[in-house]
């Protein structure tokens, strides 16, 4: 695939890539494919890359000294991207406790919607979303796939503290807030997942180009995630879902 | 090891920032004017990436434990060791039992402390700087013990020749560049963005600065895509958003004008009411 991309400078020390303004994944694999390259070329001139669902920003590691021949070699690296370059990515099996006692909005939300409680979490369940980017707060998933059906603006009054593993609706899409936050999202269930954490490298066990799908736990279930964590006991490659 | 005595208003350990894990929605973070924090560092030779004590408003009072070298830049909040008014800008010599303290804040708001070797806090995800959700503490508190490097106090005098720039602190015009949805503006708002006097409003903090006087506006909101520390973005309201050092990693409001690092600096100094003018520059 090859879109006419539009390259312009940020700042003094980075340059824009972007690609049609939608939410594609066709876009989403062009993003990630050309972020990969270029993370691969440019080695010896350290950048560090920003992705996000119709652009790149690429960020020097000191000023541009000439940014026409900065877009000329990003450009050909572009053009080289000719076959498809295999990007690594995981379908992650996220456990969600639905129950009452963390789907602080559900009642409301279900009564908005005019479907009951457990359509909703069927519905919410059973897709394969894929991690757009990560950006918001640190882990917070960009996550594409929401049903249609459960389309819901954003509350008029946020909450002031919703919980971390929060996981709500907001407008078109649907996430997991990774530590506790304002937001004004429904929030219909928590996972005991620690989506960050600043001590481990990477923070994150997921990225952009991801895979996930939520699983109905309940709150016996819930508590032994949450104890296995703590614990550090807990083998993330237990939530892998073969292709 | 020095030895918190007070802590200020809102003090904070602060290096040039984390930039390997955007790509996870980790702020930059850094020293809110890294000017002034990289003058500190160069006045007693340290790489200008050493961490720095960022004292915003209200200045710290520290007990020093062991004998090392600091220098003060930024905000003059007349700093003041062991009752006797010091000179910022200079590297001076501290002794163990001194006491480092600071009274008004005469201009600017942020004052940075640099110790030879620099602050020796946590690092996380490769940086010192400290921000709430990534490092344990997010500012320093009364009672805090901060390491220090104290393997050399050793500082060459040519450093002494340095020269501060002194509308750094005061500047009334702020160079700005488009940003990547400059051009959706009508040529009014355009025209109106570089005559209007701007105000930093009282919510202003290290991760953004609201300005008081609104752009009205019918711009459609973008699909949410990558911002930085000097990021001006649009609301439909019409309020302007200057990101600053901690902000989010992408954002969905419109992005209209971009900050230069010397223009975030300078915005860094300045607090609610201080006002300016912006001025369109290019690369």
């Amino acid at each position: 695939m090859s879109f006419k991309l539009r390259y312009s400078q940020y700042n003094e020390r980075s340059i824009l890539i972007e690609w049609p303004a939608s939410i594609d994944e066709s876009i989403l694999q062009d993003v990630l494919c050309f972020k990969g390259i270029i993370e691969k070329e440019y080695v010896k001139q350290k950048v560090y890359i920003i992705s996000a669902y119709n652009s790149l920003l690429v960020i020097y590691n000191s000023a541009i000294d000439n940014v026409n021949s900065e877009f000329e070699a990003l450009k050909s690296l572009y053009v080289s991207l000719k076959e498809i370059y295999e990007i690594d990515s995981n379908i992650f099996k996220i456990p969600v406790c639905y129950e009452d006692e963390f789907a602080i909005d559900l009642v409301s939300y279900s009564k908005k919607i005019k479907r009951p409680k457990d359509h909703i979490i069927r519905l919410h369940s059973e897709p394969i979303y894929t991690v757009f980017f990560i950006g918001f707060l640190p882990g917070f998933l960009y996550l594409g796939g929401l049903n249609s059906d459960l389309h819901l603006d954003r509350k008029t009054t946020p909450n002031l503290n919703v919980k971390k593993g929060s996981v709500g609706i907001g407008g078109k899409q649907t996430g997991i807030y990774p530590q506790d936050s304002p937001g004004g999202w429904h929030i219909i269930g928590n996972s005991p997942l620690e989506l960050f954490n600043p001590k481990h490298n990477p923070p994150c066990f997921l990225k952009a180009g991801d895979k996930v799908k939520f699983h109905p736990i309940s709150k016996s279930e819930y508590a032994m995630f949450q104890e296995q964590i703590k614990h550090s006991n807990f083998d993330l490659k237990t939530l892998l879902i073969d292709d | 090891m020095i030895k918190v005595l007070k802590s200020g208003f809102f003090s904070t350990i602060q290096d040039e920032g984390r930039f390997g894990h955007l790509a996870y929605g980790v702020p930059v973070s850094g020293a809110m004017d890294s000017y002034s924090s990289q003058f500190a560092n160069e006045l007693i030779d340290n790489t200008i990436d050493a961490a720095v004590l960022e004292m915003t408003m209200t200045g710290a009072e520290l007990l020093f434990l062991k004998s090392t070298t600091i220098a003060i830049t930024g905000a003059d909040m007349n700093p003041v060791l062991n009752g006797n008014a010091i000179d910022m800008y200079k590297s001076i010599t501290v002794k163990p039992d001194d006491t480092l303290s600071f009274g008004r804040l005469i201009n600017g708001f942020r004052t940075y402390i640099a110790v030879k070797g620099g602050f020796l806090s946590e690092s996380v995800l490769g940086s010192r700087s400290m921000l709430k959700g990534i490092t344990d503490n997010s500012r320093i508190h009364k009672g805090d013990y901060l390491e220090i490097n104290t393997t050399s106090n050793v500082v060459r005098s040519k450093n002494a020749k340095l020269k501060f720039n002194p509308s750094h602190l005061n500047a009334d015009i702020l160079d700005v560049t488009k940003g990547p949805e400059f051009d959706r503006l009508t040529k009014s708002q355009q025209t109106l963005l570089f005559s209007k006097t701007f105000q930093v409003s009282k919510n202003n903090n290290r991760m953004a600065y609201q300005l008081d006087a609104l752009v009205h506006n019918k711009l459609a909101s973008i699909l949410t895509s990558p911002v930085l520390p000097g990021t001006v973005q649009l609301t439909p309201s019409g309020q302007l958003i200057v990101l600053m050092r901690d902000c989010q990693t992408t954002g969905g409001y419109p992005r209209i004008l971009q900050l230069p690092e010397k223009s975030i600096n300078m915005l860094s100094q300045k607090t609610a009411r201080s006002s300016f003018k912006l001025r369109q520059s290019v690369f």
